[in-house]
């Protein structure tokens, strides 16, 4: 570590010189002094490269779950029938020596009698150009209307053979699974789920933590005590095996979205610590705060001194530490379904997903069932990025 | 300090009791008791149903009875004679069961804190002291990626790789011939050689948590005046900076063993059916699908002991290392 040249008499002149950069600091100081409170967070938040991007990453995200009907190109149980555990397509720009949109080459489909595996070649003649918002598969969004425009996709015609089994050329950019169901459509769809179980059991956790952590710090004593063993009760207890535990005691033929929200609140109950002590901290720090002071002298209830003279500034952190437990969430999910004890196929989750490659032999086969697991990680990612920059836009004055 | 190590030891009961609680009302969540399904599965595999050794298990288990005699049967059990509880699935006693895979659990989670503590320091000390230099920016991006790929998914994707790459199978604890065997000199041989795979898997999400609290403690330390004045004293840097901020940096590590320790157990869970590993994880996952409580909620109480004995070690440790603790008292 490099010394410090420790200077006694302090040669930089104070006054800058020349009056047009006087003013300018002075522009500068005046900006920083009357912005506000939102205003700065907002400068801190945007130095932070990777919390810019991951920002806009997740809001794609949400997007995409939001619109996944429309982003994706086919149904997600659609199966086409020849093309089962079928390679990604691969997307061409070159056909006939001569640049062109993007395409896909026709695919043909052989069996190898002798390791009973499926062959896909090529078929150089027919070009399927990538187009998009094209009209195919009929879907309902967001159960209000029928429409038949996805985001992208071919022209290329599908029949129907029996329900949700088709046969016809399919634009697979992620390639398909053991059921010749498109992975980039079902990843997209279970973007919906894995994105909001994540959200949602945060909110439910941040509930208990607020209202736990809130009467811990806040009246202290007793109380807090109680609430502290308790929480290092919870903590000392392996996660997964506990979640595990809870969730094999949830019945097999409940309904998918009771089994969601069960699990989502399995997750919030076992979570909920981590927000707790957050909030418990703040609360210790702020109630010997000379404003909370004044506020309880000037006769405000006690909850009001909490909602409006506490909460405010303690919400930044709050929200930095939910931005920062999602991630945790969406892991646990994601390793419940994986084991078959969280959500269950018909269900679409990225656990759900990746249960397909779940031993060796189908992973060799088939690496690109792995691709969920890259869904998962980059929103993890995103979210690990996003709170950090959150964390350190909290406290804009520090 | 042995003072303290015994009031810690006694905080531990209630915490046991606790727990013991919880697995105990873990085992009764399925609905029925589990002899109703043992009779079952008897009559299902065409065995005879014995009356009467069903009849001596409910007297055993006090089965019909109100649920705190049951529950006071069954840790009366544990407690006096180690009676764990009858598994179904495998119809023997779960206390045959569980020994070997929780002391495999355990080996491989000790040995993975132990890896990830060696890794993580001396990468976390060097970020810190040479802040924003490639090698940091670089440790920085490793413990992102490392926090946010689970463990079960590396796992398979190493799988894989060994797979297709080198043509090896890197999963499992021990080589076919010695699956079965019981234990000797040429197994724990064996079992050394397949051990990294796993451990490092298992290692690679808390080294990377870890070198991050290194280098936050050890960066807010070294602003410290004590630092500065040992360093005007003319103290070595090397020996400056492992002597003291480091010291003090390494504190939460110590506090923290019980929980990391529940993480990583956490974390073995998983990769451990992924690897085939004859952990508790898979074991536990068998036990919760068959609904064969009794073993399910043994693992579970024993996997909290683990953590509580880790807690209690962190104690200990923490009160070695920081004087502080040990004259509070």
């Amino acid at each position: 570590m490099p010394q410090q040249e420790i200077a006694w008499i302090d040669r930089t002149p104070d006054i800058p010189q020349g009056p047009p950069a006087l003013e300018e600091a002075v522009a500068e100081d005046e900006k920083l002094f009357v912005a506000s409170y939102l205003q700065l967070m907002w400068w801190r938040f945007i130095k932070h490269r990777m919390a810019v991007i991951s920002g806009i990453l997740f809001i794609i995200l949400y997007f995409i779950a939001a619109l996944c009907e429309w982003v994706a190109p086919y149904l997600p149980e659609t199966s086409f029938i020849q093309y089962q555990l079928s390679t990604p397509s691969r997307i061409r720009w070159v056909h006939d020596g001569r640049l062109q949109r993007p395409f896909i080459y026709g695919v043909n489909t052989k069996m190898d009698l002798e390791t009973a595996r499926r062959i896909y070649t090529e078929d150089k003649e027919v070009v399927y150009p990538i187009r998009f918002f094209v009209r195919t598969e009929e879907y309902e969004a967001w159960s209000l209307w029928s429409t038949d425009r996805h985001l992208f996709g071919i022209d290329a015609l599908i029949e129907e053979r029996s329900l949700g089994v088709v046969q016809g050329q399919g634009l697979f950019i992620l390639g398909t699974d053991r059921l010749g169901r498109d992975l980039f459509s079902r990843i997209v769809y279970g973007a919906r789920v894995s994105l909001t179980i994540g959200l949602v059991s945060v909110i439910i956790s941040l509930v208990l933590g607020l209202i736990l952590g809130g009467i811990s710090g806040y009246y202290g004593g007793t109380l807090d005590n109680a609430i502290q063993r308790l929480i290092e009760f919870i903590r000392s207890i392996p996660e997964i095996p506990l979640i595990m535990a809870l969730a094999a005691a949830l019945p097999i033929d409940m309904d998918i979205i009771v089994r969601y929200f069960m699990v989502t609140v399995l997750l919030a109950f076992v979570g909920w610590t981590g927000l707790a002590r957050v909030v418990r901290g703040r609360f210790l720090s702020l109630r010997e705060e000379d404003f909370v002071m004044a506020a309880r002298f000037s006769g405000s209830s006690e909850i009001r001194i909490i909602l409006r003279h506490m909460m405010p500034s303690f919400m930044s952190h709050i929200i930095a530490s939910l931005t920062l437990a999602v991630p945790g969430m969406i892991l646990s999910e994601t390793g419940l379904s994986f084991i078959g004890l969280g959500l269950r196929a018909p269900a679409i989750s990225w656990g759900v997903l990746l249960q397909e490659a779940q031993n060796l032999r189908s992973v060799a086969l088939a690496p690109w069932l792995l691709l969920p697991g890259a869904a998962v990680v980059l929103s993890v990612l995103a979210f690990n990025f996003l709170g950090d920059g959150i964390r350190d836009a909290a406290d804009p004055y520090a | 300090m042995l003072l303290y190590i015994i009031r810690r030891i006694l905080f531990m009961i209630p915490t046991l009791a606790a727990i013991s609680i919880l697995s105990f009302a873990i085992i009764q969540l399925p609905p029925g008791d589990f002899l109703t399904s043992y009779a079952a599965q008897l009559a299902q595999e065409g065995d005879l149903v014995d009356e009467e050794e069903l009849e001596a298990l409910a007297q055993r288990y006090g089965l019909g009875q109100p649920i705190y005699v049951q529950y006071w049967k069954w840790i009366k059990g544990i407690a006096t004679k180690g009676d764990w509880g009858q598994s179904m699935e495998w119809q023997k006693p779960v206390a045959e069961l569980i020994w070997e895979r929780l002391a495999l659990t355990v080996v491989l989670s000790m040995s993975a804190l132990l890896v990830s503590w060696f890794i993580a320091i001396p990468i976390g000390v060097y970020s810190a002291t040479n802040q924003y230099s490639i090698l940091d920016y670089s440790m920085t991006a490793f413990s992102f990626i490392g926090l946010g790929v689970p463990g079960f998914l590396l796992a398979l994707i190493i799988l894989y790789l060994a797979h297709s790459q080198l043509n090896m199978n890197v999963g499992g604890l021990f080589s076919e011939e010695y699956m079965l065997a019981p234990w000797s000199w040429a197994k724990i041989m064996d079992m050394l050689a397949h051990i990294w795979v796993p451990m490092f898997i298992v290692a690679v999400s808390s080294t990377a948590g870890n070198i991050r609290i290194t280098r936050a403690n050890l960066l807010d330390e070294l602003n410290k005046p004590y630092v500065e004045t040992a360093r005007a004293k003319g103290v070595k840097e090397t020996k400056l900076i492992w002597k003291y901020p480091v010291r003090v940096a390494m504190n939460p590590f110590f506090s923290t063993v019980g929980w990391s320790l529940a993480s990583l157990i956490s974390g073995t869970t998983l990769v451990a059916m992924v690897l085939s590993l004859q952990t508790t994880g898979p074991m536990l996952l068998r036990s919760l699908t068959a609904q064969d409580m009794y073993l399910a909620g043994t693992f579970l109480f024993m996997l909290s002991t683990l953590t509580i004995i880790g807690t209690l070690i962190s104690d200990v440790l923490l009160a070695i290392v920081d004087p502080r603790i040990r004259l509070e008292q």
